[in-house]
């Protein structure tokens, strides 16, 4: 597979690996937080963790859209689906994502019209082809996802398409990144920056975790030689006490963005004055809804919206755990009464959120694993 | 939010031209080309899909310049280690995704 | 004995559909519904097929029940399945399938054409598959059940001979045997329903698994100690099915398991990974080491076995669990899906 194969190729990456080795000083713990999901899900599928010397701690950080939405908002989108002649239209990781009454598969094994979509684009279709329903699309993602979505938006109401409406969950990633930051207790020293998030937004509003923070970012890629050569170059500036922002996607990331995206954008959001996340509160300026011009295709105006709060069990640590201060294992409910199967903390609802990762890919693998016969190169 | 994946153009779609046939190991989906617009990709180019919209264009000389850098690492530290001390790899790039 | 007073282990209020995935919720309502009430103390069914003995004669006996959307999709129907599903369940629990019967449910308004299509479907794969169509039984639901029909078939085979297979008699340092590539199935389905807006030149890989199997058996015989059919959730729940039946590890290097391209791009594009998917004509066999480069040449050797492949081991540990090797050092526990594979765009 082109443009994927060749960061999967071995010897490239024991060779890569035998670098960190050389340039991880060790007489320094390392704690490098990846910030996006899709890069926990990685570090997870490769095994990457493995082939790191052991002062390289990987911290999971809040990039995952489905875990960081409050399980209220979840119980807004299905009460407005619970309509007749309403479809409810989603990506299929908001499938398993408990609301307080059930999942939307769950809604589905009771009769909702519920269906799994691969793209915004496909919503507008079910839309045209079912004239007598009105479809809804529960939209969720960072800055990657939103000008999809923008997009459509423009798309529906250029076809005056009135059966279609979105609820909007679009959320954005640096008002994340500063929550994490601003913790108290935080104690990362570099970050794995996002890599699709920044096809859209480019590197430089990273400028600041560099600058103000002291904090080196590097702008990475997906396959595991994206990783590691991300890996390779926080070492170095760490190393030599150097603080910049860096792009190691190059084939995909432009650093100025892409400017058609952030047109779309703003053409149909606004930020919201504030948002809750579910795990670390309310933020100021770190969501999206629909703009006046698109009122119409906007399901909070067009719906009542219950406006439903649900506040997580005391004794989940979802919170501790986004922002990196507790690993998963070390929350009091972690694989006993939260697991993927029953999940009661948004980590373990998405396959990419860290809990679920780590119990996916790693947490029998630690209970039962003694020495691998194979073991791993150099380490 | 992150699962993106590159694909080539195996054709761009009569009649609507933000619409194009692209190609991932032999499976086909309409991809819309709409957040391209500035930057009008042509058939045989690779473009990272999410969600059925492609994102951006893919760069074959930035993907070649990694990769080499990559292969350059032992090589260079070797001869680097020899010398003491550390090189710094990253200078004299040039071009939109290098940064300031 | 078993008394209707047996208290259930099941906690879910109601049937969802993770439930016939195939996955760890189906799992759940086998172990803790089915089998209390229906096997007491006596040991659960452990393999594909059950082998009752009648009188002096050991017989296979096996049911499935098929549902699937579309009917008909690229490389099959619904009639196909039906037959070699049944045929595969007999082969790999160590039997040759001797006769069928079928029940047909079906929806009131499901046109005549699409019935004899399907019937004359299921006549050639017990043809191909060397079954007799015994007898059967028809019911009609009315419009709106049934999607169209859903077929069940139930076998019944004598014990090939020279095969004793069980999770018992895996041991640490036994092959694990592949018999072609993975997710073909699940991937066309997927495809075929249209949802997704995706094209690929893919094809359901449906087909009698028999040969294979008695090519093992006359080959290397009481080298193989368990086969599986991996059907519903992919090679990973079949090989996690084994670990936990066993109490053994299964060490698997990614980069043997043959995946063909459409099913790989597919399975990126969605974020799915092709060993939870569905296959229906492959099969995997677990053979004594010192066998398996025979067993591997013996199946290798019938036709349609030529992409056969040796893709792992069998270990003291990962207890209980499976581990995904990568070719650069790295590893991954692979479980049991809970449900259907979702595609994903995180």
């Amino acid at each position: 597979m082109r443009f994927v194969d060749e960061f999967r190729e071995p010897e490239l990456i024991h060779r890569t690996a035998e670098e960190i080795r050389r340039l991880a000083d060790p007489g320094r713990h390392y704690r490098l937080m990846e910030i996006c999901g899709g890069h926990t899900h990685s570090i997870y599928r490769f095994g990457l963790q493995d082939i790191l010397p052991r002062n390289i701690d990987l911290i999971h950080g809040p990039g995952c859209p489905v875990c960081v939405l409050p399980m209220g908002r979840i119980d807004d989108g299905l009460s407005i689906a619970e309509q007749p002649d309403v479809i409810f239209a989603a990506f299929g990781d908001m499938m398993r994502v408990p609301g307080t009454h059930g999942s939307p598969l769950e809604y589905k094994a009771r009769g909702m019209d519920v269906r799994i979509i691969y793209s915004p684009s496909d919503a507008l279709k079910l839309a045209r082809n079912n004239p007598d329903k009105h479809v809804l699309f529960f939209a969720i993602g960072f800055e990657t996802t939103a000008p999809s979505t923008a997009l459509t938006l423009m798309r529906a109401k250029a076809e005056g398409l009135r059966n279609f409406s979105v609820f909007c969950n679009h959320v954005t990633i640096i008002p994340a990144i500063r929550a994490i930051l601003d913790s108290p207790d935080m104690r990362i020293d570099a970050f794995i920056g996002p890599g699709h998030v920044s096809t859209v937004i480019g590197c430089r509003p990273y400028g600041w975790i560099a600058s103000q923070e002291g904090k080196p970012i590097v702008v990475t890629g997906f396959e595991p030689l994206d990783i590691l050569q991300s890996i390779v170059m926080l070492l170095r500036q760490l190393n030599q006490r150097h603080c910049a922002v860096e792009n190691q996607y190059k084939r995909a990331v432009p650093w100025e963005g892409n400017s058609a995206a952030l047109r779309a954008m703003a053409e149909a959001f606004e930020l919201r004055p504030f948002f809750e996340w579910r795990g670390l509160g309310f933020i100021s300026q770190s969501a999206l809804q629909i703009k006046e011009g698109y009122a119409e295709w906007d399901a909070e105006r067009r719906f009542a919206v219950p406006g439903i709060r649900v506040t997580d069990p005391k004794a989940s640590q979802c919170g501790e755990v986004l922002k990196g201060m507790l690993k998963p294992a070390q929350c009091r409910l972690f694989g006993k009464e939260c697991t993927p199967e029953r999940p009661i903390g948004a980590l373990m609802v998405s396959s990419e959120g860290s809990c679920a990762a780590y119990y996916n890919y790693e947490h029998r693998k630690a209970q039962t694993l003694t020495k691998l016969a194979s073991a791993p190169v150099g380490a | 939010m992150c699962l993106a994946i590159p694909g080539k153009i195996v054709e761009l779609m009569e009649g609507d031209r933000s619409l194009a046939s692209v190609d991932v190991l032999g499976v086909r989906r309409k991809v819309d080309l709409g957040l391209l617009a500035d930057e009008r990709p042509v058939t045989g180019d690779w473009v990272l899909i999410h969600v059925g919209f492609a994102m951006s264009k893919i760069s074959e000389a930035d993907a070649l310049t990694t990769l080499r850098m990559l292969e350059e690492l032992g090589e260079a530290d070797a001869a680097l280690e020899e010398a003491q001390g550390y090189g710094l790899g990253e200078a004299g790039e040039t071009g939109s995704r290098a940064g300031p | 004995m078993t008394s209707v007073e047996t208290k259930i282990r099941f906690r879910d209020p109601q049937v969802e559909m993770a439930h016939g995935a195939g996955g760890q919720a189906s799992r759940r309502l086998i172990d803790g519904l089915f089998a209390p009430i229906l096997f007491g103390s006596r040991p659960p069914p452990l393999g594909d097929a059950a082998h009752i003995q009648i009188n002096e004669t050991c017989v296979a006996f096996t049911t499935d029940s098929f549902v699937v959307r579309p009917l008909r999709f690229p490389g099959g129907s619904i009639g196909e399945l039906a037959v070699n599903g049944t045929v595969n369940d007999l082969a790999v629990s160590g039997a040759k399938a001797q006769a069928l019967v079928v029940s047909y449910v079906l929806e009131a308004g499901l046109p005549t054409h699409i019935l004899e299509a399907e019937v004359r479907a299921m006549a050639a794969a017990a043809q191909t598959a060397g079954v007799v169509i015994a007898g059967g039984d028809t019911k009609v639901v009315e419009h709106g059940k049934a999607d169209q029909m859903y077929i069940t078939t139930s076998g019944i085979g004598h014990l090939i001979p020279g095969l004793s297979i069980s999770p018992a008699a895996v041991r640490p340092g036994d092959r694990i045997l592949l018999s072609g590539p993975i997710g073909d199935h699940g991937i066309t389905i997927l495809l075929a329903r249209g949802d997704l807006d995706l094209e690929a030149d893919l094809r359901s890989d449906t087909r009698p698994v028999l040969p294979f199997v008695e090519a093992l058996a006359e080959a290397v015989g009481p080298a193989v100690h368990w086969m599986r059919d991996p059907t519903r959730g992919g090679v990973a729940t079949s090989l996690n099915e084994l670990a936990n039946d066993c109490g053994l590890g299964i060490v698997i290097r990614e980069e043997l398991v043959p995946v063909r391209d459409p099913v790989r791009g597919a399975c990126e594009l969605l974020g799915l990974d092709p060993l939870h998917i569905a296959n229906e004509g492959q099969f995997l066999a677990v053979v004594a080491a010192e066998a398996a480069e025979a067993a591997l040449e013996a199946v290798r050797a019938v036709p349609g076995g030529r992409k056969a492949v040796l893709i792992g081991v069998i270990s003291e540990q990962p207890a209980g669990a499976v581990l995904v090797t990568t070719p650069f050092g790295g590893s991954r526990i692979v479980d049991m899906l809970v449900g259907d594979p979702l595609p994903r765009i995180c």
